[in-house]
């Protein structure tokens, strides 16, 4: 078992305080030869991954490298684009996603999706942490009210909206938009939490809300996050995946690879020789 | 509970499906029926008469669709040619020069206007342009003109069509990212120039779409041009004599159809002209939006 | 050299613009010249007597009563159409899939049929399934002229809607249909827009209900009966000999135009309203 401190200086000194270790669970999001090809070019080359569970995986890689692309097979979303090409094979719980049976509504409900930029529901803050509940047969008001209180709570952004629940989610500020689109994911009662460069839009303060929230939520959850900063990855990430040109490089535990890199372009990217 | 969402879902795409299709049908049927109930004429005078020739008799069973082909398109030219540089003159202007309290003045007029019924368009145009074109314009060339005429008919298609080009080209021209002519600009080009050299580049097929549009919209324009067009069959020689564009020809005449055999067919087979040059238009004019697209690589 | 040609493209920017804006102006003025010496209460409510095509009393409220009817149930149908098929083909059918290809040139073909051919084909049928000129039978053909106009209008909007709204709804597991009545909510005002102008259209067009919608000097009790609209009401007083009769033709256009003019007032009202919540 391996334990150490790692504190990051932050814009605003904030001290984080972080355990590494690593559990011995059966990974929860596998990935076997998977492909992907838009149009006639190569994506994503032959990417092999086990996703730990209950803990903070960071895609890292100089951009144009496939991160994003990867993150949104996880949950099907390049079905709706003819030009898009996926084979091989991603499983959760054992299940292949992409199996010929697969009900993807069903799949998506196991992940939440945080996008780049917050994508609030064109509805009141109530109505968008609801939606979900309310989808999967949630009518009775006040369950919908508890849920929307607990995710509320669990996001921090409780006391700033229980007096506007009914005005509409645009209207917050973009830090709080994100915090409120975490809240609806939440909602669900997913088992994947997934981010795609969650935090870049948002200003140092509301970054650091969020990546707290996620400190807290790896004890439940399994998540998956594309970093666009290598230093919010050393900041929060358990283990870590390196990508380049649309392979998969390195992945081992965040102190393996930051502190003692297998590959020579890991250890040439984390040196800043690209970016 | 899954179950029943995947049902709804499953539902939703057939019936949504099926409508589109249904539209698409209609299309066909309108075709179709147009086809059938143009045959007799077809079948008692061979392409080239009905297409070739300006004699229009129904009462002797002359149906020569030439002279009504000739005003439809001289109608539709002599609009376009007013109302295109009008128009993008003033989006250029809108959108690139304006102030934008002068912008939330005009845009909601220009709106407003497009929704003026052209019937409207048609009383106004016999009250202010045939008096004007027979009173001052024609004078000047010909000897005697009523002023219902090709020329009149032209004004006001030109008119009508004035705001929807507007519309289309400010919308057009307001989708170019900021940052564009700012990229100009800064190279030290003037605004002028940024506008031909960058801004109308950029949106070529916009504005090609504009007047596709606009052609359309002025092909089948039938009311506002029935007013002040003159309703006679013979070819115009001039823009100054009256002329029958085929939308007329069908308005004015189905209330004889039925008393005289053939005359439906004919009328018919006017409309179904009309059907078809809709059609090839269309096709040639997505055809070269394909070709400008591919070329600039937009 | 390059300043004078600015200097002259500016002049005629601006000239064209004053140019429209004045045309259309003055179109408005006519208008309200001509056709305010005719108006009276009795126009708008009183139906003609026998004798008001010979300059006695009545009013034209037949003709506004069938145009609002007719108007009315064309949307009604045509909205139950265009709005499915407008968002199947946005947000249903995979992006520059081959069949969205061929329904966007359909329509396009569609939407620029002359209205007039509308109106003949519409006639041709009615005379197939033997229904006379009515009201139903001018709802049908103004129903087939607006509905290509309402799907472009609505595809237009439809490609504004911020694909990561979609996808962060597909994410939460939510079916297609159900990510519809999302994205429903955020074209709401782009969709009112619509409707007001396939109204426009609607209203005004008399080639569509030449044929299809006859004439009558009393208001259609039932869908059957025939209907009395606007257009034809001005177009029918205007070819009159009469000058009584045709002055209030241009009463009849007035109204026309102010019933456009609320039209389109009330939209731009509710748009906003209705957009609260929108992004």
């Amino acid at each position: 078992m391996m334990t150490y401190i790692d504190i990051a200086p932050m814009e605003i000194a904030h001290k984080k305080e972080k355990t590494d270790v690593i559990r011995r669970q059966l990974p929860l999001l596998t990935v076997k030869d998977l492909n992907v090809h838009i149009q006639e070019k190569h994506i994503l080359k032959n990417i092999n991954l086990a996703i730990p569970d209950k803990s903070i995986t960071c895609i890292i890689g100089p951009s144009g490298c496939g991160k994003t692309t990867l993150l949104r097979s996880f949950n099907r979303l390049h079905d709706d684009f003819k030009e898009i090409k996926v084979s091989g094979s991603v499983l959760i719980d054992g299940e292949d996603i992409y199996g010929k049976k697969v009900e993807v509504t069903h799949i998506r409900k196991k992940m939440g999706l945080l996008a780049q930029r917050p994508t609030v529901l064109p509805m009141s803050i109530f109505d968008n942490v609801a939606y979900g509940p309310r989808l999967y047969g949630t009518r009775n008001k006040r369950q919908l009210y508890e849920i929307v209180k607990h995710q509320l709570e669990s996001v921090g952004l409780w006391d700033e909206v229980r007096d506007r629940l009914k005005s509409p989610a645009i209207k917050l500020s973009i830090g709080q938009q994100q915090r409120l689109c975490l809240a609806r994911g939440l909602a669900v009662e997913p088992e994947i939490i997934l981010g795609d460069e969650a935090t870049s839009s948002l200003d140092p303060i509301s970054s650091g809300k969020i990546e707290e929230l996620f400190l807290n939520l790896r004890e439940r959850y399994s998540i998956v996050l594309v970093t666009h900063t290598l230093r919010q990855a050393k900041r929060i990430a358990d283990y870590v995946a390196f990508m380049y040109l649309g392979e998969l490089i390195e992945f081992g535990s965040a102190h393996e690879v930051f502190n003692h890199p297998k590959n020579k372009l890991t250890k040439e990217y984390l040196e800043g020789s690209f970016s | 509970m899954l179950k029943i969402r995947l049902l709804k879902d499953k539902i939703a795409r057939h019936v949504m499906l099926g409508l589109t299709v249904l539209c698409l049908l209609i299309l066909f049927i309108i075709g179709t029926v147009l086809l059938v109930k143009s045959l007799p004429v077809m079948r008692d005078h061979s392409l080239s008469q009905l297409l070739g020739d300006s004699s229009w008799k129904p009462f002797k069973g002359e149906f020569g669709f030439l002279s009504f082909i000739l005003s439809t398109l001289h109608v539709t030219m002599i609009a376009i040619v007013i109302a295109f540089p009008l128009s993008l003159l003033t989006s250029i202007y809108l959108s690139e020069y304006s102030s934008p309290r002068a912008r939330k003045i005009f845009s909601p007029v220009i709106d407003l206007l497009s929704g003026i019924p052209p019937v409207i368009y048609g009383v106004w145009g016999t009250l202010t342009i045939v008096p004007l074109i027979s009173a001052t314009i024609a004078p000047k060339f010909v000897d005697f003109s009523t002023g219902y005429s090709v020329l009149a008919g032209g004004v006001v298609l030109a008119i009508m069509i004035i705001p929807l080009i507007i519309s289309i080209l400010t919308e057009v021209f307001n989708a170019i990212p900021r940052e564009t002519r700012e990229a100009s600009l800064s190279l030290g080009a003037t605004k002028w120039q940024t506008v031909k050299k960058v801004v109308l580049r950029k949106s070529a097929s916009g504005i090609i779409a504009a007047i596709v549009l606009a052609i359309s919209r002025a092909f089948g324009e039938t009311i506002a041009v029935l007013m002040v067009c003159g309703n006679f069959t013979d070819i115009p020689k001039s823009i100054f004599d009256a002329c029958y564009p085929l939308p007329a020809l069908i308005a004015n005449n189905y209330g004889e159809m039925m008393s005289l055999p053939g005359y439906e067919s004919a009328l018919m087979f006017a409309a179904l002209l009309l059907f078809l040059i809709i059609i090839l238009f269309n096709a040639a004019s997505r055809l070269i939006l394909n070709q400008i697209n591919h070329r600039y690589q937009l | 050299m390059r300043k004078l040609e600015e200097k002259i493209f500016k002049a005629l920017m601006i000239g064209a613009t004053t140019l429209i804006i004045a045309i259309l102006l003055y179109i408005f003025y006519v208008i309200l010249r001509k056709g305010l010496p005719s108006m009276n209460w009795d126009m708008v409510t009183r139906i003609p007597t026998g004798g008001f095509y010979l300059g006695k009393e009545g009013g034209i409220l037949n003709a506004i009563a069938g145009s609002l009817m007719m108007i009315f149930g064309a949307v009604l149908i045509s909205t139950f159409i265009s709005l499915p098929v407008a968002l199947f083909i946005n947000f249903v059918l995979r992006k520059n899939s081959t069949f969205s290809n061929i329904a966007r040139f359909g329509f396009d073909i569609l939407f620029g049929i002359p209205s007039i051919v509308y109106g003949a084909f519409g006639f041709m049928v009615m005379i197939l399934l033997g229904i006379q000129a009515s009201l139903i039978g001018g709802m049908i053909a103004v129903a087939l002229l607006i509905i290509p106009i309402l799907v472009r209008s609505i595809d237009e909007v439809a490609a504004y809607v911020p694909r990561d709204m979609i996808e962060a709804t597909l994410s939460l597991g939510a079916t297609k249909y159900e990510t519809l009545k999302v994205v429903y909510r955020q074209l709401m005002p782009g969709i009112t827009t619509a409707i007001l102008l396939a109204v426009g259209r609607g209203i005004g067009d008399a080639a569509t209900v030449l044929f299809t919608a006859g004439y009558t000097d009393s208001i259609p009790t039932s869908l059957s009966q025939p209907a009395a609209t606007l257009p034809l009401a001005i177009f029918f007083q205007l070819s009159s000999p009469i000058e009584e009769v045709q002055n209030r033709a241009y009463a009849a256009a007035l109204i026309l135009t102010v019933i456009i003019l609320i039209l389109s007032f009330l939209t731009r009202y509710f748009g906003n309203k209705l957009s609260k919540s929108k992004i």
